[in-house]
C-alpha cells in the first residue's frame, strides 16, 4: 500500500468521523430529562466520543484493509458451502432434528426455563412455517400476519370462554376464521403489487389491533382475556385436584402430580403442530395450486399468460398462511391462559419476517435455523433488553446486505423442466 | 357549521405536516422503485433534534422567530444526515437485488432508528412547553368560536413556502432535472454524463429535510413526542402518497392535505378512537379503486 493510499483512507476516516458526530451528537449527546416541570438537557459527550472514535476507526481499518474483498468471499462461500451441505443432506438433519426435538423434554439438563424457550422457539418455527407458504412460496410479502395471529387467539379464547368447548374443537375453528379473515384481507388487495401490498397488510394489522382495544365489549379492550381454559390431555385435566367426578392426568396415570406434564404436553402440542403445517407445505409444493404459487413468484405476467388465476391462486397462499396463524395463535391462548392486544403488535410480525427472510425465503430448514438463532439470541441478551431490538435491527440489515438471499437460500424451483447444465 | 370550519382549518394544518413526510416517500419512490420504510423514523429524528434545540435555544433568551429560523435550519441538516447515512448503508448496497431486499432492509433500519432513539433518549414521552400562544378568532357571535392559532397559520405559511422553494428546485434547476432524469431511466442518465449516486443521495437529503421540518412542526403543535411516533405519521404520510398516487409530487402534497382532513373529520364527527383506522381504511378504499392514486401515472410493466 502506498502512503498516497493511507493518507486518502485516513482523510476518508475524518469523514466518517464527521457524519458521525453530526449523527450521534445531537440524539446521544445531548440527552433530555424531564425534571419537575419541562425537560432539560444532561450531556453525555463521553458516550459519543467513544462511539465516534470508532466510527472513525473502523472505516480507517475497513479502508486500509485491501483484503476485505477476500475475507467476503470466504464468508459467503463458507455459507454456500453449509447451504448446499444442508441441502444434500436435508432428509438426514430432518430426522435429526425431530428426533432431538422429540427427545428434547427428557434430556438430563432440561428444565423449566429451557422448556418454556423451547415453546417459545416452536411457536415462532410454525409462525414462520405458517407465514413461508406466503411470502416464500407464493412471494408476498405480508407485514401483518401478527393480525391473523390474534384472529386466532382471539377466537380460541371467546369460544373456549363462552361455550366451553374443547381446545380441540376450538382449536380448527379459530383456523377458518383466521383463514376467513384472510381471504376478507385478501380478496380486495392481492391485486396490488409487491411493495404496496406489505403496506396494505401492515395497516390491516394495526386495525386489527386498534379494534381488540377499542371494542369493549367483546374483547375487553386493553385488559386482555383473561381465564382461558388450559387444554387438557384427551379430557384428562393437568390439575392437583380435579373437580368432582373428574380424573386428573396425574391420577389416571399413577403419576406424582408435577407442573411440568402440562408443560411437556404444551411441548408436544406445539411441537405436533408445528410438524403438522411442514408437512402440509412439503405436500402441498407438489400439487398444482403449489406449483402456481411459485411459479407466480418468478413470474406473475407469464402465469397470467398461461392461464393461471393470479389472484385466485394468491387467495389461497393467503388464507392458508392465515389459517395456520390462526391455529398458532389458539396455542399462545391457549399456553398463556391471559391475552391482550399488547402480544400483538407490529414488531410481532417484523419478528416473523425477518425469521422468513432471514431463514432464505422458501427453506423449511432455515425458518428453523433462523427461529432458533434469533429468539436464542434475545433470551441470551435478556439483560440488555435495551440494545437487543437494535441488534435485532441491524441483523436483518447486514443479512439483507451481504446475503440478500437469507442463510439457506432456496429459491429453487421444486420442478426443473431441464436440469441446469454445468 | 362553525365546528365544520374549525375542523377544515385543524384539518388543513394535519395534512400540511403530512404532506411534508409524504414528498420524502414518493420521491424516493419514484427515483429507486423502493418503500423508504424508514422515512418516518426519519422524521422522528427531526422532531427530537428540533426539541432539542427548541431546549437549548430557550435558554438563551433570543426572539421568537430566530429561534424558529435557526431550529429549522439545525433539524434539516442534522436530520438530512440521517436520510444520507441511511442510504448508504442499507439501500445503496442493494441497488439490483431482488425487489423485496430493500424494502427488508428498511424495515430493519426502521427498528434500529426507533430503539436507538428509545435507548438514547429514553422511553418516556418528551413534554415541550408552548411557543406560540394565542391565535385569530373568528363567529365570534355564536355559540361556537372558530379560533385560528398563529401556530397553525405558521406551519401552513411555511408548509407553502417550502413547497414554493422545492417545486423551483425540481422543475427550474440542473438538480431537479438530474433527478427527474434518473426517474425516467437511470442507465440512459449515467450515460449522458449524469452521477446518479449523488443524485440518489440528494434525493434522501432532501426527503429527509422536509421530513424533519414536519418533525419540528409536529414537535410545535402537539408538544408531546416520543421515539415511538415515526411508526403512525410514516404509515399515514405514506398513505398519503399512494393517495395521490405515488412519485408525483403534487399528488403527495394532495394527499397529504386529503388524509389531514379525513383523520380530523373521522375524529370529530364519527369516532375518536378510531381515527387511525380511518387512515388505513382509506388507504385500502383508494388502492382498490384507484391503484395508481389520484394524480399518478398509469403503471406499465414490460415484458
Amino acid at each position: 500500500m502506498e502512503k498516497k493510499d493511507i493518507i486518502q483512507s485516513f482523510k476518508d476516516s475524518l469523514f466518517t468521523g464527521l457524519i458521525a458526530l453530526a449523527l450521534f451528537g445531537p440524539i446521544v449527546g445531548l440527552k433530555t430529562v424531564s425534571k419537575g416541570e419541562g425537560l432539560f438537557i444532561t450531556p453525555q459527550w463521553g458516550v459519543v466520543f467513544l462511539l465516534v472514535g470508532l466510527c472513525i476507526l473502523g472505516r480507517f481499518l475497513i479502508n486500509i484493509n485491501s483484503a476485505r474483498r477476500t475475507e467476503f468471499k470466504i464468508f459467503s462461500t463458507l455459507s454456500s458451502k453449509f447451504s448446499s451441505i444442508t441441502e444434500d443432506k436435508a432428509k438426514h438433519f430432518a430426522i435429526t432434528g425431530i428426533l432431538f426435538a422429540v427427545a428434547f423434554p427428557f434430556l438430563p439438563f432440561t428444565d423449566r426455563y429451557f422448556m418454556d424457550v423451547a415453546i417459545m422457539i416452536l411457536t415462532y418455527i410454525m409462525l414462520g412455517w405458517g407465514l413461508n407458504i406466503v411470502v416464500g412460496l407464493a412471494g408476498l410479502l405480508d407485514l401483518g400476519y401478527v393480525a391473523f395471529y390474534a384472529v386466532g387467539a382471539y377466537s380460541y379464547a371467546l369460544i373456549a370462554t363462552t361455550f366451553g368447548w374443547s381446545f380441540w374443537i376450538c382449536l380448527p375453528l379459530a383456523g377458518l376464521f383466521a383463514a376467513f379473515f384472510g381471504i376478507l384481507l385478501g380478496f380486495p388487495v392481492l391485486r396490488l403489487r409487491g411493495d404496496y401490498l406489505a403496506i396494505v397488510t401492515l395497516g390491516f394489522g394495526e386495525i386489527i389491533r386498534i379494534i381488540l382495544i377499542n371494542w369493549y365489549e367483546v374483547t375487553n379492550g386493553p385488559d386482555g382475556i383473561t381465564g382461558i381454559p388450559r387444554p387438557s390431555f384427551f379430557g384428562l385435566p393437568f390439575k392437583r385436584s380435579p373437580d368432582e367426578g373428574e380424573t386428573s392426568f396425574h391420577l389416571f396415570f399413577n403419576l406424582e402430580y408435577s407442573t411440568m406434564h402440562r408443560i411437556i404436553f404444551l411441548y408436544y402440542l406445539i411441537l405436533v403442530l408445528a410438524l403438522i403445517t411442514n408437512y402440509f407445505t412439503l405436500k402441498i409444493r407438489k400439487l398444482p395450486v403449489g406449483r402456481a404459487w411459485e411459479a407466480l413468484r418468478e413470474d406473475e405476467i407469464a402465469c397470467k399468460s398461461l392461464g393461471v388465476n393470479p389472484t385466485n391462486t394468491k387467495l389461497t397462499a393467503f388464507a392458508i398462511g392465515a389459517m395456520f396463524g390462526g391455529f398458532a395463535g389458539s396455542f399462545f391462548a391457549t399456553r398463556q391462559a391471559f391475552i391482550s392486544p399488547e402480544s400483538f403488535t407490529f414488531i410481532e410480525s417484523a419478528i416473523i419476517v425477518a425469521i422468513v427472510v432471514l431463514g432464505g425465503m422458501g427453506s423449511q430448514t432455515g425458518v428453523v435455523l433462523a427461529s432458533i438463532f434469533l429468539i436464542g439470541i434475545t433470551e441470551m441478551f435478556r439483560d440488555l433488553e435495551q440494545y437487543r431490538m437494535i441488534a435485532f435491527g441491524g441483523a436483518m440489515v447486514l443479512i439483507m446486505v451481504f446475503k440478500p438471499k437469507g442463510i439457506l437460500a432456496n429459491r429453487k424451483p421444486t420442478i426443473l423442466m431441464h436440469e441446469d447444465k454445468k | 357549521m362553525e365546528y365544520f370550519i374549525q375542523q377544515l382549518v385543524n384539518g388543513i394544518t394535519l395534512g400540511s405536516i403530512y404532506g411534508l413526510i409524504a414528498i420524502g416517500y414518493t420521491m424516493v419512490y419514484g427515483i429507486i422503485g423502493m418503500i423508504n420504510f424508514a422515512h418516518g423514523d426519519i422524521f422522528m429524528i427531526g422532531a427530537f433534534v428540533a426539541l432539542i434545540s427548541f431546549i437549548i435555544f430557550g435558554l438563551t433568551g433570543v426572539a421568537l422567530p430566530i429561534i424558529l429560523l435557526l431550529v429549522l435550519l439545525i433539524a434539516m441538516l442534522f436530520t438530512a444526515c440521517y436520510g444520507w447515512t441511511v442510504e448508504k448503508l442499507a439501500y445503496k448496497p442493494l441497488r439490483g437485488s431482488f425487489r423485496l431486499a430493500p424494502l427488508i432492509s428498511a424495515l430493519g433500519m426502521s427498528i434500529v432508528l426507533q430503539n436507538y432513539v428509545q435507548v438514547s433518549q429514553g422511553a418516556r414521552v418528551k413534554p415541550m412547553q408552548p411557543l406560540f400562544s394565542g391565535g385569530l378568532e373568528f363567529f365570534k357571535d355564536s355559540e361556537f368560536i372558530v379560533t385560528v392559532s398563529y401556530l397553525q397559520i405558521f406551519i401552513v405559511v411555511l408548509t407553502i413556502i417550502l413547497m414554493g422553494i422545492f417545486t423551483y428546485l425540481i422543475t427550474k434547476t440542473d438538480l431537479g432535472r438530474a433527478q427527474r432524469a434518473c426517474e425516467q431511466d437511470r442507465t440512459m442518465t449515467a450515460l449522458l454524463g449524469i452521477n446518479v449516486d449523488r443524485t440518489i443521495s440528494i434525493t434522501f437529503i432532501i426527503g429527509s429535510s422536509l421530513a424533519s421540518v414536519a418533525g419540528m412542526m409536529f414537535v410545535l403543535y402537539y408538544g408531546v413526542i416520543d421515539f415511538y411516533i415515526g411508526f403512525l405519521a410514516g404509515i399515514k404520510a405514506f398513505t398519503a402518497a399512494v393517495l395521490g398516487g405515488i412519485g408525483s409530487l403534487p399528488g403527495a402534497m394532495l394527499g397529504g392535505l386529503l388524509i389531514g382532513l379525513i383523520e380530523t373529520f373521522w375524529a370529530g364527527y364519527v369516532s375518536l378512537e378510531y381515527k387511525d383506522v380511518a387512515a388505513f381504511s382509506v388507504l385500502i378504499v383508494v388502492l382498490i379503486f384507484f391503484p395508481t392514486g389520484f394524480l399518478g401515472k398509469p403503471d406499465i410493466e414490460k415484458v
